[in-house]
């Protein structure tokens, strides 16, 4: 199979208005005829659901939530980018389109990159006139941050909340429409399979998370936007329930899984403090723009920071890139954390963590301001740790964050299984081997609110009288195999917890394939997730039974995946023999322990097909071609 | 790492129409640094291994922002302290504490098993009218409406409501009234609320009234317990709203 990305001919700034221009239409009364699935109600689900319904298709939207509103977009803290140039520092279209490649580290497709900074301001309009409380300065205009990798102010934010009101303004489009009747809203329902008719994505089998019910639901075509998979490393910032289930059973049925290992390990999380632990918090980054990172110059330094005089602390950040400082991207702040705490520099216990230092920024513009930006992180700070950060610097270590990785989408957002579209932090396509600040927002509402919208008839255009139902024998089968499945996980009978296994796999793929990865380390890696997969499937206890709400035989269905998942990013992360953005081979570095491309070998997409349980995947190649922004080592000096 | 132990009293129920009982558990060794919800993880657990149902509980973001999160600790919706339940320390009990653990009460709320309840009637006044109705692509350049900063801030502030359910659990009279004025507030605060400001009110609270939910009659417990810190002030501007929106509609000028 050869990936073809279908990009539009002509100049980058031309592409999307020119594909706009020749795109394939559906007339209003045929929009009526076409049934579209989307599963998944963050950012991405929810604005395509509510944009699709508008334009008159019929809408059948699916989450496991409770309530679409609780999708794990509700979390973002920090902002959105937009290139508005409200502030007149000398932002564009161009600009941010450059940032975003430039952080990606030249692994992300230009032309998905541009269109997403061209639509980036009609975004902040959209989200306005729903009323979403964007911060805002005394005379009433929108007011911005700034985010790592950018010399600008482009960032938009509603307090620490951002996340939250952006996901609550798609919620309430897509609640009117759900009103309208144009949505058929499906909560607590679980994806579990995607249904292929001659080779076409055309429904999904779903299992009702209270009453354990297996159902089918057919459309002409399906849209996952299920998020990302942080959560293979148990410990991330996700939510609890963020999951790789629905993308890696589509990957199971063909679609290709594309640069599975590009994850993001954010450098400003609470550090881990015990075994308990469930889940880390995300300190926003937006506080890097007043926070000042630092470790003692000492080895073994114990002292109270208030007696640690100034020339013994390292600002390594503001010391190694100078002028991009504590906002040096997301990989380089993380990994030079990680840097000084293996020279025995850390600070905390076990040393793993680092001093994020406010009271230069308290001295500079007083307490209050500093709470009006910040207040609710310092209260989360406070009530998690016990510790009062405007007294003393928060302690942060690196934690899983984002996952660039996902499944491949061409220019249309289509996965390599015809009619199966791609959305959100679940697709591979904008952020390359390292996501900026307040890109995945902004992504997310893109591809919902204006991208799919333009690129769906590409593919509707060619349904026509191929109406699919449930009663065919392809949804029958699946129906069948999805039974089995769960039964086979009730079966097993052990006596160990889910969130046992689960653990472990995390500690497996954050000691190889997190920070820092080697050849030795991922092929260890690889014989371990298979031993522990193995002791899963002997061992794992589950409680209850099937057709009723049971917690235990969610997580095992997840884990159970997450455990053949975890492999495959182990494998790809062996195979690109390179270092780039958040993939850092320790084999492949420059002399100052920078990462080391090779874009001889390596400025391609890689993708990976299924081929059956028992055999090594397949790998497919996109190259990447920069036509635009011209490939150059990544310096923030 | 210091470890404590507690007597619990957790509340298992298979279903709406099953009785439903507490059942005793003697947490030992539990760190004292972990999240109450960390806690039921580890109890949960142990039930598992000696071959018992755990309990049910709902959570998800684990930090106070999904409004997944949601039990009655003892007798507090989402639990002592500011914040959700899942933003609950053992460090704030004393060791040896007994802890009872029980489901929001509300008959809008069905029970769906042990601690987890139906909030679904909450999604159901919002599409109602929680919403300002405009179609993507529409939308005027985001700089031509300003909004005053003090005015920006209060509707933000409005709009921090997690749609957790506490307000209704903490009531008395089961009024989910901190809920529905907190997004009335919201949007009728902002310029682009306006439209549709005094048919949200009232398609709202008459949703809310089909739904079986009570009215306000200003005990407060819903302010003492909201983890978005929603001030009670919602409430008397939705009052307000709805009566507007009562007079508009007998004037003819809502539908
Ligand atoms: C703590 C935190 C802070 C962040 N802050 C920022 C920020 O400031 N700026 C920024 O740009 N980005 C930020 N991000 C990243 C950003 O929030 C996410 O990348 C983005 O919100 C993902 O949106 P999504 O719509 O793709 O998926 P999600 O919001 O994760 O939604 C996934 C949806 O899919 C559903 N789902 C999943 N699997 C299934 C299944 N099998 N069956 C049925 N339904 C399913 C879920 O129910 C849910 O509705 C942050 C992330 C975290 C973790
Ligand atoms: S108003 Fe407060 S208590 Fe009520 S649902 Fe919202 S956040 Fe929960
Ligand atoms: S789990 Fe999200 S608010 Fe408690």
């Amino acid at each position: 199979m050869i990936l073809d990305a279908k990009i539009p001919e002509g100049p980058i700034e031309k592409k999307w208005t020119s594909f706009k221009n020749n795109a394939k239409l559906i007339s209003p009364a045929n929009k009526r005829k076409f049934k579209v699935i989307v599963v998944g109600t963050g950012l991405a689900g929810s604005s395509a659901s509510a944009t699709l319904a508008e334009l008159g298709y019929e809408v059948e939207t699916f989450c496991f939530h409770d309530s679409p509103r609780r999708a794990h977009s509700i979390a973002a803290q920090g902002g959105i980018n937009a290139a508005k140039n409200y502030q007149n520092d000398g932002d564009s279209v161009w600009r941010l389109f450059y940032d975003t490649i430039k952080g990606g580290d030249f692994r992300a497709r230009e032309a998905n990159v541009y269109r997403l900074a061209e639509v980036s301001g009609t975004i902040i309009d959209e989200c306005v006139s729903q009323g979403v409380p964007f911060a805002r300065e005394y005379g009433g205009e929108l007011t911005n941050r700034s985010f790592g990798g950018a010399q600008v102010s482009r960032t938009f934010y509603a307090k620490g909340q951002t996340g939250q009101q952006l996901l609550l303004g798609a919620y309430s489009a897509l609640s009117a429409q759900i009103r309208l009747g144009r949505v058929n809203m499906h909560e607590n329902s679980e994806m579990l399979d995607l249904v292929l008719v001659d080779g076409h994505a055309k429904g999904i089998v779903t299992r009702d998370l209270i009453t354990g019910e297996i159902t089918s639901h057919a459309a002409d075509t399906v849209l996952l936007c299920t998020g990302g998979y942080s959560n293979v490393y148990y410990l991330s910032t996700n939510a609890r329930g963020s999951n790789v289930t629905a993308t890696w059973r589509a990957y199971k049925r063909g679609a290709a899984f594309a640069n599975p290992c590009y994850t993001q390990i954010h450098p400003t999380c609470i550090p881990v403090a015990g075994e308990y632990q469930s889940k880390l918090t995300l300190m926003s980054e937006s506080l890097r723009n007043d926070g000042r990172v630092w470790v003692p110059k000492a080895k073994g330094d114990t002292r109270l920071t208030q007696d640690i005089p100034e020339e013994e602390r390292d600002y390594y950040l503001e010391r190694k890139y100078p002028s991009y400082g504590n906002l040096a991207p997301r990989d380089i702040a993380s990994r030079s954390a990680k840097e000084v705490c293996d020279e025995g520099r850390g600070v905390g216990p076990g040393g793993l963590g680092v001093y994020l230092d406010f009271s230069a920024a308290i001295a500079r513009l007083g307490e209050k301001t500093i709470r009006e930006r910040y207040g609710n992180l310092f209260e989360m700070y406070g009530n998690i740790t016990g510790e009062n950060a405007y007294e003393r610097p928060m302690r942060i270590y690196p934690a899983v964050h984002y996952t660039m990785g996902g499944l491949w989408v061409d220019y249309n957002l289509m996965s390599t299984i015809p009619g199966l579209h791609v959305l959100g932090e679940a697709n591979f396509s904008d952020h390359g081997a390292n996501r900026l600040g307040a890109s995945a927002l902004m992504q997310g509402l893109s591809d919902g609110y204006f991208v799919i919208p333009n690129t769906l008839g590409e593919y509707l255009s060619t349904q026509f009288g191929k109406k699919v139902s449930t009663d065919m024998p392809e949804f029958k089968k699946t129906e069948t195999e999805v039974r089995a499945c769960v039964e086979k996980l009730l079966a097993v009978k052990g006596n160990v917890p889910v969130d046992e296994f689960h653990r472990q796999l995390g500690l497996i793929i954050w000691d190889e394939c997190g920070m820092a990865r080697s050849e030795a380390g991922l092929k260890k890696a690889i014989a371990d997730i298979r031993a522990l997969r193995e002791r899963f499937w002997k061992e794992v206890a589950i409680p209850g039974t099937g057709a009723e709400l049971n917690q235990s035989l969610e997580r095992a269905g997840r884990v159970a995946d997450f455990l053949e998942f975890g492999e495959l990013m182990c494998i790809d992360a062996l195979t690109r023999e390179e270092s780039c953005g958040g993939h850092f081979r320790v084999e492949h570095q420059t002399p100052e322990g920078e990462a080391l491309r090779h874009d001889d070998k390596f400025a391609e997409v890689y993708a990976w097909m299924f081929q059956g349980q028992d055999n090594d995947p397949e790998l497919l190649r996109e190259p990447l071609h920069y036509e635009a922004a011209h490939l150059a080592t990544r310096s923030y000096k | 790492m210091s470890t404590m132990n507690f007597h619990l009293r957790l509340w298992k129920q298979k279903c709406a129409s099953d009785k439903g009982e507490f059942i005793k558990i003697h947490a030992t060794e539990i760190p004292s640094e972990c999240s109450f919800l960390e806690m039921l993880d580890i109890v949960n657990n142990r039930l598992t291994r000696e071959g018992k149902e755990p309990v049910s509980f709902a959570s998800d973001c684990r930090e106070g922002i999904c409004g997944t999160c949601h039990m009655v600790i003892n007798g507090v919706p989402q639990g002592p302290g500011r914040g959700a339940a899942c933003q609950v320390y053992m460090r704030k009990f004393e060791n040896g504490q007994p802890i009872t653990v029980e489901p929001f009460r509300v008959g809008a709320f069905p029970i769906v098993k042990d601690l987890v309840v139906n909030r679904s009637a909450y999604d159901r006044i919002i599409r109602s009218g929680g919403f300002i109705s405009e179609h993507t692509g529409g939308a005027p350049d985001a700089s031509t409406s300003l909004i005053p900063k003090p005015v920006a801030d209060a509707a933000m502030d409005a709009a921090a409501c997690i749609g957790c359910g506490a307000c209704a659990a903490a009531c008395p009279n089961s009024s989910p009234m901190l809920f529905v004025g907190a997004k009335v507030t919201h949007l009728g605060l902002l310029p682009q609320g306006q439209a549709e400001r005094k048919s949200r009110a009232r398609n709202m609270v008459r949703t809310m009234q089909e739904e079986g939910f009570g009215n306000c009659s200003n005990y407060y417990a819903c302010e003492a317990v909201c983890p978005a810190n929603v001030p009670a002030s919602v409430i008397a501007m939705l009052n307000r709203e709805y009566i507007r929106g009562e007079v508009s509609e007998a004037i003819g000028a809502i539908d």
